[in-house]
């Protein structure tokens, strides 16, 4: 690779903001001052120039920029055609085309401006506590996927594929749940044994296609798949027993967790946001320096590059393997066990883990597949969801566009070479855009 | 399997000595044989367990003695079991072993039956077939849609989200124009989407395939959850009300026991799946068309050096397997039931489950939707006789089978060797 950008524009380190590309853009001009002053002054582009064209190449930030961008406009087509109302207004479009384009309009903003408000900030807001709602939201949201994203993203370092989060995170919140109800300690341990049962039931679910991989060759992403299932039946089939379901209740919900076992709450009792983000940073920071500094991230990394290399080099690929996916395993129990835990929900009931196993795949290929960017495309998806209930109930758009929206923008995100032909992107300098995975079977 | 991907990885040891693969499976039968002549004959009531060849608890059945049943049962595994272990020829293998599960199955029912309430000593045989296949439909189609993929190096975990497309635009489009033929063919269309979506991504963009199978799930799910909302919930008699198949009765084929009433008087996506069934079982192993897709999905380059466009069969196989699975979804929405938000519910991973298991063959994956289809019916039949057996375990018995199937504990599945590697010719 031909790279002669200073180390801020290398491919491993994506400009995470505007601010940060318009920095490194910075360092481009002065280099470029520097090697053409002497010969040819005339030609140097001016500093404005520069940061447009370095802000319109095929970067990670434009591409995932534009994705959000092409997702949203998708998202308004959909809106657009299932509106009976505004689609009339096309049927005479030749004749007043104003009629339809308002109407249209309307409908897109308003929507859009409803998914800002219920996740960044409402300028109508009048309390401390209405303002401070949205980002709170937005952070309630966030905090489970950043441990799903992350597990997903540790085991694709390794070289796994792991769709097991989903049930990961079910076996994590069953054992933090039977935790946090029927043991009676005194509060602090509780909440801490109820943390460790839940990190514990995701490792166990993360051992075992680990396990399998490692001795037998059973491919992970088949095990991890029906192990997902395998998880749904078995919390069906717990909430309903004996000592688990709600005594007062008949349909299937189990007895609330004890306060005493609850992630205490951020912004007092009015709004939602609890610990579980603190602990998302700290895992965040955590997986990083697993990745990064430790002996096993980088044998996790060889191991994920090149097995074969790895094994050559003395590094033991089957218990990497194993380690990776209970690593892997214990993140989404986590990030499971917050559901209870959290203000989410107190009891189990079927769907307590919603989607956040599968939103986790795609908060790591959002994310690159880093722990910091997975924490950031959590964030994300965070907010999307938080105003996603807003457009709900405001606007009477079905959440189910917020699920439309994440899974639009990671397939624009996995082709960048679409997005860079649909906006004509100047070609990459970072030329590591491509998630490339493919292993098949 | 994944040996190409993890060649170090220890692939199981090739059988030496005293403990071949019959003798493991042998000893895996004997206990089973053991469990079910010891518990299951303990378990059983002296009450007569009754199989009838009906629909209900009238007319000719076949009867045991729930504890005799149960015991004799039994004792046939434990003699399969024991003549495994003691070495039994290689080519009895599997007629040895089928004896075994299904002896196995049988006593379970004998207890299962006669410990039913007073009164439910019965098993409606015709319901029973009836459900296995009704269950198994869109888990064929679903498999289907796997092996034409599959069979062509694309790896297809997007078959969820083509069944869900395929019911909702036939239940869409049917609705509107009136007709179950429109329909069908918006079902195929709809299905075919998806399948384009990832075919597109996954040779022209070269996105992993399995990552593209989930992200278009989820994009299926979305799309097809956020307009039920906005379409069919505000106006359900407008765009939810699609006009259904009827069953047709095939004559003199209706009027065998059971399998007549149970097979042969369905409704036209039955008599599909079958013939489907047969049609790429032929196609794929008898054809110039099944030779070349065979050819692109173990060895691209080589198939390509031959002159087989790789890319236009894999993009042609992709879309065809989307239409094959969107009539699947069909099944649903223009025979059973009005569309309703994630209605598929992990009958597409089922489905990929019955593919896995049926190693990739058409004829494979019937019988394993079958066998999944029919441990689903199971789980509803013993949930009706209010049985101690939770349903929930029967259904994890797919995916189990799955697991124990791709760690080689019932012989290896081995994948064909370019499933989910992108083709860049070059």
């Amino acid at each position: 690779m031909t790279n002669s950008n200073p180390p801020a524009g290398s491919p491993d380190k994506e400009p995470a903001s505007e601010e940060q590309a318009a920095q490194s853009t910075l360092g481009n001009t002065e280099r470029a001052e520097a090697a053409a002053t002497p010969t040819a002054p005339e030609q140097r582009p001016t500093l404005g120039r520069l940061f447009v064209e370095n802000l319109w190449a095929a970067n990670t930030f434009t591409v995932t920029l534009l994705s959000l961008v092409l997702a949203m406009v998708v998202g308004a087509v959909l809106m657009i055609i299932s509106d009976p109302d505004v689609l009339a207004t096309y049927a005479y479009f030749t004749a007043r085309p104003a009629d339809a384009i308002n109407a249209s309009w309307t409908l897109v903003s308003e929507a859009y401006a409803n998914l800002f408000k219920g996740s960044v900030f409402d300028p109508g807001a009048t309390t401390v506590n209405a303002a401070l709602s949205p980002i709170s939201e937005t952070l309630t949201y966030t905090a489970p996927l950043v441990f799903t994203g992350l597990s997903v993203a540790l085991a694709f370092r390794g070289g796994l594929f792991n769709i097991g989060a989903q049930g990961q995170a079910i076996m994590g919140v069953v054992l933090a749940a039977l935790a946090g109800f029927l043991l009676p300690l005194p509060p602090g341990l509780h909440l801490l044994v109820a943390v460790l049962a839940g990190a514990i039931g995701g490792a166990i679910w993360g051992f075992i296609p680990g396990i399998l991989k490692a001795r037998t060759g059973a491919h992970e992403v088949i095990n991890t798949i029906m192990l997902n299932y395998i998880a749904v039946y078995f919390l069906t089939w717990l909430i309903v027993q004996n000592g688990v379901q709600d005594p007062n209740r008949t349909d299937a919900i189990s007895r609330p967790v004890d306060a005493s076992a609850q992630l205490p709450r951020l912004f007092g009792d009015g709004l939602r946001a609890h610990a579980g983000i603190i602990l998302a940073v700290l895992a965040t920071w955590a997986v990083a320096w697993l990745l990064n500094r430790s002996t096993l991230g980088f044998e996790l990394r060889a191991v994920g590059a090149n097995p074969d290399a790895s094994r050559t080099a003395g590094i033991s690929v089957t218990r990497t393997y194993v380690l990776v996916m209970v690593f892997a395993g214990v993140l989404a129990g986590l990030g499971g066990s917050q559901m209870v835990l959290g203000t989410t929900a107190a009891a189990l009931t079927p769907l307590v883990v919603a989607q956040i196993g599968f939103d986790g795949i795609l908060v790591a290929l959002l994310g690159r597949v880093k722990p910091w960017g997975v924490a950031m495309a959590a964030l994300l998806f965070g907010a999307l969801q938080a105003g996603g209930n807003r457009m709900q109930s405001y606007s009477g758009i079905s959440l189910e566009l917020v699920t439309v929206l994440q899974a639009l923008i990671v397939i624009f995100i996995a082709a960048p070479a679409l997005v860079k032909a649909i906006f004509q992107l100047r070609a990459a300098r970072a030329a590591r855009l491509q998630t490339s995975l493919a292993k098949g079977w | 399997m994944s040996t190409t991907a993890v060649p170090d990885v220890a692939v199981a040891p090739v059988d030496e000595g005293f403990w071949t693969r019959t003798r493991k499976v042998g000893l895996v039968l004997l206990a089973l044989g053991l469990l079910a002549t010891v518990l299951f004959g303990a378990l059983a009531t002296g009450e007569q367990a009754r199989f009838t060849l009906s629909e209900d608890a009238a007319g000719a059945a076949l009867e045991v003695n729930g504890t005799v049943g149960a015991i004799v049962f039994g004792l046939i595994t434990l003699a399969a079991g024991a003549a495994m272990l003691a070495g039994l020829p290689k080519r009895w293998f599997v007629p040895a072993l089928a004896v075994g599960l299904v002896a196995f199955v049988l006593s379970f029912l004998c207890w299962q039956v006669s410990a039913a309430p007073t009164g439910q000593n019965f098993m409606p045989l015709v319901n029973i077939v009836r459900g296995t296949f009704l269950l198994a439909l869109p888990l064929i189609f679903g498999s289907l849609a796997g092996v034409l993929c599959e069979r062509s190096g694309v790896v297809n975990v997007a078959i969820e989200g083509q069944l869900l497309m395929g019911a909702f635009s036939g239940a869409l489009f049917g609705s509107i124009s009136g007709s179950v033929w429109v329909g069908l063919v918006a079902a195929a269309v709809g299905g075919s989407f998806i399948s384009l979506l990832l075919a597109v991504f996954s040779i022209r963009y070269l996105v992993d395939q399995v990552v593209m199978g989930i992200v278009l799930n989820l994009l299926a799910l979305g799309i097809t959850g956020f307009l039920y909302e906005r379409l069919m919930q505000t106006d359900a008699a407008r765009y939810n009300s699609a006009p259904r198949f009827g069953n047709w009765e095939i004559p003199l084929l209706s009027d065998i026991p059971v399998l007549g009433p149970a097979l042969f008087r369905g409704n036209i996506f039955l008599y599909l799946a079958l013939v489907l069934v047969l049609v790429i079982h032929i196609a794929l192993f008898r054809t110039r068309w099944g030779l070349r897709t065979r050819s692109v999905g173990e060895h691209p380059t080589a198939a390509d050096t031959l002159g087989v466009k790789v890319l236009g069969l894999r993009y042609r196989n992709v879309i065809l397997a989307g239409a094959v699975a969107g009539i699947g979804g069909a099944s649903y929405t223009l025979a059973l039931f009005s569309f309703t938000k994630n209605m598929i519910g992990g009958k597409g991973f089922i489905a990929l489950a019955a593919l896995i298991f049926g190693r990739w063959s058409p004829t494979g994956a019937l019988l394993a939707a079958l066998f999944f289809g029919f441990a689903d019916q199971l789980a509803t039949y013993l949930g009706a006789i209010n049985s101690i057996i939770p349903g929930q375990f029967l259904a994890m018995l797919p995916y189990l089978a799955t697991i124990l199937a791709v760690a080689g504990l019932v012989g290896r599945v081995r994948a064909p060797a370019a499933d989910g590697k992108p083709y860049i010719k070059g």
